[in-house]
C-alpha cells in the first residue's frame, strides 16, 4: 500500500541482509561506523523518496527510547 | 563625482519644529533611516504621504553588512525608482563551489532564469544600497529626513503618538497619528515601549571581513565545511562591487571577539584561505552573533513595528534586509489607505498578520541553514558530514546541503485580504502570491509587466473582453489590459494595453481570454477570475482594503 510503512516481513533473505549489515562494519571505528550508518540512512531514504512513509518510520524508531 | 557612501556625513539641520511653541503633528514619523525605513519613506511620499524620517546617527551603514539582495527587492526599488542603480553597481555571480575538508566536493551554476527583469539576487554593500535610496528620498519633497534626531521618549494616546527627540540643539516634541519603528536589532523604540522580541540564540560567534584583493580573483561564491586553513568551523567567501570580498569565519562562541578582531588576527586568517601569493587589504571586519527572534505582534496601536526591530534572522539565506523591505512595502499602500480614510484602521492589522507569517517562514529557512552550517549535536555534526561526503558523487545528497537558500518572498496564502479562488486555476499566481514579472510590449516598446502595475490597486484583464465600471468606493483601480503579440492596440477609458512579448504572461499566470486578476498596491494578487464581473472584483477590493 503506497503512503504507510511497510512493516511485514519483506525481505527474502533476512540472515544475508543481517551478516551483510554487520559485515558493512568490519575493522571500523566506532566513529567510522557512525559515518557508515548516516550514509546509509541517507541512502536509503532517498530511495525511499516519501517523507509520509520516512516519517513513520522515524516515529517507530524512536519508540521506546 | 563619485560619492563615497561608506564615509559620508549626513549634516545634522534644526528643523523649523524644534522652534514651535507646541509639538507640531505629522501624519507618519519613521524612526531609522536603513534601508527599509528609507525604503518605506520614499513609498509613502511617492503615493503622496508626507513623512518625517528620523535617524540618531548621521552616516550611512558602516561596512558591507547586508549584501544580498534578492529578486523581489530589487523590484520593489524598481517600483520606489532605484533599482537600475543597485543592479548596475551590483554583481551577480552564477558559480557556486562546495568545500568538504581538503577538497571541493561540487559546483553548482545558478544560471539565470529568463524572462524576468531582474536576477535572482546581487551582492551590494548595504552602504550602496542605502546611499542610493538616500539620493532617491532626497529627490522627494514630501519627505524630511533629520539626521541625529535620537528618539528619548514615547507617550501612545488614542488619537496618535507624542515624541520627545533629542538632538544637537537640545530636546523637542513632535506628534503624529503612525509611528514605525525601523530602527534595527536593538530597536531603542521597542525598548521604550517595554517590549521585547523572543527566540533562539545562537551561541557561536563569527568574524566578517571585508577585503581589497590586488589582482583579478573568480567570482564565484565559495562555501567551507571543515576546511584545514579553519578546522571544525565553516568560512563563506563571495565578491562585491569594487573588487572588495567578504570574508564570513565561523568562530565557535568561545572565541574572544575583541581579539578576534585585531588585523594581526584577521590578515593571517584570510592570507590562509586565498594563499600566500594573493595580496590584499583589509577594509573593514567586525565580529557578530545571531540570533532567529520574533515580537509576538509587530503592531502595538499606533506603533507599528517593521525589519529587524520586529524580526531577526541568522544571516545564513540573506533573509534580513530582503524581508524588512517588504515589510515596508507591505505597510506604505495601508498607512496611505487608511491615512486618507479611504480604509478602516483594521487594514493595519493585516500588516501585522501578513509579515508575522513572512516572519516565522523566514526565520525557519535561516534556522534550517543555520543547523546544517553549525550542527548542535554529535549526531548532527555526523549526517551534515555524511551528507558533504556523498554530495561528491551523488546529485540527492547535493540536494541535502544547505549553506543559506535563495531569499524567496512569502506567499501570503492565508491572508484575510485574499479572496478565494472559485475556479480552477494552475501555477504559482494564487491569491497572496507576489506578482511575477515578464517581458511586455507597450506601444511597441520593449519593456516589464511589473513597471506597469502597483502604487494602485490594479486589474489585469486578459484578452479583448469589455471591462466596465467597478463600484470602488473610492479607492482607486487601474486596469492593464493584456492582448497577445501583434495584437496592441490603444484602448479608450484610460486602460494601459500591454502585449505578452513572449506568452510567458499568460503561461505564468494561467491565463485565457476573459481571465481577470485584481493585484494589490504592493504587487501581490488578492483574486482572480476566469471573466470579469464588476460586483465580484468590488467584493474583493473591499475585502483587500479590510472594509469587509
Amino acid at each position: 500500500m503506497a503512503n504507510t510503512l511497510n512493516t511485514a516481513a519483506n525481505i527474502a533473505a533476512p540472515d544475508d541482509f543481517y551478516e551483510a549489515l554487520i559485515e558493512m562494519h568490519r575493522d571500523l571505528s566506532d566513529e567510522q561506523s557512525r559515518m557508515v550508518n548516516a550514509k546509509l540512512i541517507l541512502l536509503l531514504a532517498n530511495h525511499i523518496g516519501d517523507l509520509t512513509i520516512l516519517r513513520e518510520a522515524m516515529t517507530r524508531a524512536r519508540q521506546g527510547e | 563625482m563619485q560619492i563615497d557612501y561608506q564615509t559620508l556625513t549626513l549634516d545634522y539641520v534644526a528643523s523649523p519644529d524644534q522652534r514651535a511653541a507646541s509639538p507640531v503633528h505629522h501624519p507618519v514619523i519613521i524612526v531609522g533611516a536603513g534601508p527599509v525605513g528609507l525604503s518605506l519613506a520614499i513609498d509613502l511620499a511617492q503615493q503622496g504621504v508626507a513623512v518625517v524620517l528620523l535617524d540618531d546617527d548621521n552616516t550611512l551603514s558602516v561596512g558591507s553588512r547586508a549584501i544580498c539582495f534578492a529578486k523581489r527587492t530589487l523590484e520593489i526599488w524598481d517600483r520606489l525608482g532605484c533599482g537600475e542603480r543597485m543592479v548596475e553597481t551590483g554583481v551577480s555571480w552564477n558559480l557556486g563551489k562546495i568545500f568538504f575538508q581538503e577538497e571541493q566536493v561540487y559546483s553548482f551554476n545558478l544560471l539565470p532564469e529568463s524572462g524576468y527583469r531582474r536576477p535572482a539576487f546581487i551582492n551590494l554593500q548595504q552602504y550602496y544600497a542605502e546611499g542610493y535610496l538616500l539620493d532617491r528620498a532626497r529627490a522627494l519633497g514630501n519627505l524630511d529626513i533629520r539626521w541625529k534626531n535620537k528618539v528619548t521618549g514615547l507617550e501612545q494616546r488614542d488619537d496618535g503618538v507624542q515624541l520627545t527627540i533629542e538632538t544637537p540643539d537640545g530636546p523637542y516634541e513632535l506628534l503624529c497619528d503612525y509611528l514605525v519603528a525601523a530602527d534595527g536589532s536593538r530597536s531603542p523604540v521597542r525598548n521604550l515601549m517595554g517590549l521585547e522580541s523572543k527566540g533562539r540564540v545562537f551561541r557561536d560567534r563569527f568574524l566578517i571581513a571585508d577585503v581589497k584583493m590586488k589582482a583579478e580573483f573568480p567570482t564565484e561564491r565559495w562555501f567551507w565545511f571543515d576546511p584545514p586553513f579553519h578546522r571544525h568551523q565553516s568560512v563563506l567567501l563571495h565578491r562585491q562591487p569594487d573588487n572588495v570580498w567578504r570574508i564570513d569565519f565561523q568562530l565557535g562562541w568561545e572565541a574572544d571577539p575583541k581579539a578576534e578582531m585585531q588585523p594581526e588576527r584577521v590578515i593571517p586568517r584570510v592570507q590562509a584561505l586565498l594563499g600566500q601569493d594573493v595580496a590584499f587589504d583589509l577594509e573593514w571586519c567586525s565580529v557578530y552573533t545571531f540570533a532567529c527572534l520574533r515580537m509576538e505582534k509587530f503592531r502595538h496601536g499606533r506603533v507599528i513595528f517593521a525589519g529587524d526591530s520586529a524580526h531577526g534572522v541568522s544571516p545564513f539565506g540573506a533573509r534580513g534586509a530582503n524581508s524588512g523591505v517588504q515589510d515596508a512595502e507591505n505597510l506604505a499602500w495601508k498607512l496611505r489607505l487608511v491615512l486618507a480614510g479611504q480604509a478602516p484602521d483594521a487594514l493595519l492589522d493585516s500588516y501585522a498578520r501578513e509579515r508575522e507569517y513572512a516572519a516565522d517562514e523566514n526565520i525557519l529557512n535561516s534556522t534550517r541553514a543555520t543547523d546544517f552550517i553549525t550542527p548542535k549535536s554529535e549526531v548532527s555534526r555526523t549526517f551534515r558530514d555524511a551528507v558533504l561526503k556523498l554530495s561528491k558523487e551523488h546529485a540527492f545528497a547535493r540536494q541535502l546541503v544547505n549553506s543559506g537558500r535563495l531569499s524567496v518572498p512569502a506567499t501570503l496564502r492565508g491572508s484575510s485580504l485574499n479572496t478565494p479562488d472559485s475556479e480552477p486555476f494552475a501555477g504559482l499566481m494564487v491569491p497572496g502570491a507576489p506578482a511575477a514579472d515578464a517581458p511586455v510590449r507597450r506601444d511597441g516598446a520593449p519593456g516589464w509587466f511589473l513597471a506597469t502595475v502597483g502604487d494602485e490597486f490594479t486589474l489585469v484583464t486578459f484578452g479583448e473582453g469589455a471591462v466596465g465600471a467597478v463600484p470602488c468606493g473610492g479607492i482607486p483601480l487601474r486596469v492593464v489590459r493584456v492582448l497577445r503579440e501583434g495584437d496592441g492596440r490603444t484602448h479608450a477609458g484610460g486602460e494601459t494595453v500591454l502585449e505578452d512579448a513572449a506568452g510567458l504572461l499568460a503561461a505564468r499566470y494561467d491565463a485565457r481570454p476573459g481571465t481577470t486578476y485584481l493585484l494589490r498596491p504592493d504587487q501581490h494578487v488578492c483574486a482572480r477570475w476566469r471573466e470579469f464581473d464588476p460586483a465580484r472584483v468590488a467584493a474583493a477590493l473591499a475585502r483587500a482594503t479590510a472594509r469587509s
